[in-house]
């Protein structure tokens, strides 16, 4: 798919399920969509294998935008982004924006064939 | 001689105060933040001493590589990437053989990588405000019990403070009077890593 795909990162599972759950109601199949959430031994908390494979689900070559909620989602969201080969890591951006409103703006965004620097920007312009 | 069984002490040392202190870590987190951190290093170093004789029988930088990457994919909070990223940066700015003065300049750029990672400074209310005296006190060329006691009068320094990173950032005043969890592990790590140094030393 040539459209950016879309990463959400919460601590809850529940959060990134049901916020990605939100997304596929406004965009349906068109954006590559994929959630990480948990600490990975069932508690709250974010899992650096997690975000990496949600990434690889998500991938898209026009690039991915990662929606994060609290600190320890963004430096892990950072941790997998980095590892990534360096071709694909040039495509992957975290969004400094508010994780819900961020992930449905960004993919509707998405959705339209926008470039990852307008659905970067455009989940952006909900930050204060 | 630092050796793969020196190399294992520590790690396992390491691991040990992590375990031992584990409900402390907890009830400094739950005071104010989400009250992870001590199950959350407690899961991270017990799959480090899982793996301690492969790690212990890799070069020291080896060995903090991929120690650090096992923190990173195991602790699932904001101290994962924080200690990961701490000993990963040690591991690739340390020679194979280093003297005491490279090993210290190493453990400088390993504090700069934990900074730049957290977006955070000395000052702040985490580990940076045990990890830059304890950094000033190899400097100053102090010898493992000098080093150890640094760094606890440094966490205990962090009570006063107001949290600007982290959860505990969400309190504001209310995170003054209550001691680090991060800086109180750091303290734990390089109190426990001293003791072991000093018998070698």
């Amino acid at each position: 798919m040539s459209n950016v795909g879309i990463v959400i990162v919460s601590h809850s599972p529940k959060v990134a399920e049901g916020a990605a759950d939100m997304v596929r109601q406004m965009v349906g199949d068109d954006v590559p969509l994929a959630w990480a959430g948990g600490n990975g031994a069932g508690g709250l908390g974010t899992d650096f294998a997690e975000i990496a494979a949600a990434i690889e689900r998500a991938w898209s070559e026009a690039g991915v935008a990662i929606l994060v909620d609290l600190g320890g989602a963004e430096t892990n969201s950072e941790m997998a982004v980095e590892a990534l080969p360096d071709d694909k890591r040039a495509k992957v951006v975290i969004c400094n924006a508010p994780i819900v409103e961020g992930a449905v703006i960004a993919a509707t965004e998405a959705s339209g064939g926008a470039p990852l620097h307008v659905v970067r920007r455009t989940a952006e312009e909900l930050s204060p | 001689m630092f050796d793969a069984a020196l190399r294992k002490r520590l790690l396992s040392a390491a691991a040990q105060t992590i375990v031992a202190h584990t409900d402390e870590l907890t009830a400094l987190d739950s005071a104010i933040g989400d009250g992870d951190h001590g199950f959350n290093m407690k899961r991270g170093f017990e799959a480090v001493q899982g793996s301690a004789d492969a790690f212990a029988a890799m070069s020291a930088p080896e060995m903090l590589k991929a120690a650090g990457m096992k923190l990173v994919t195991t602790v699932g909070g904001a101290s994962g990437p924080l200690y990961g990223t701490l000993l990963m940066s040690l591991g690739k700015a340390l020679p194979e053989a280093p003297t005491r003065a490279e090993a210290v300049e190493a453990f400088a750029k390993a504090i700069e990588a934990v900074k730049a990672r957290g977006k955070s400074d000395v000052g702040q209310k985490t580990l940076l405000d045990v990890l830059a005296p304890t950094l000033a006190a190899l400097q100053a060329g102090a010898d493992s019990a000098a080093v150890a006691q640094t760094a606890r009068q440094a966490a205990e320094a962090t009570a006063p403070l107001r949290a600007i990173r982290g959860r505990a950032s969400f309190l504001g005043e209310r995170s003054i009077g209550h001691v680090d969890p991060g800086a109180r592990s750091a303290c734990l790590l390089i109190a426990a890593l001293c003791e072991v140094w000093s018998e070698y030393a």
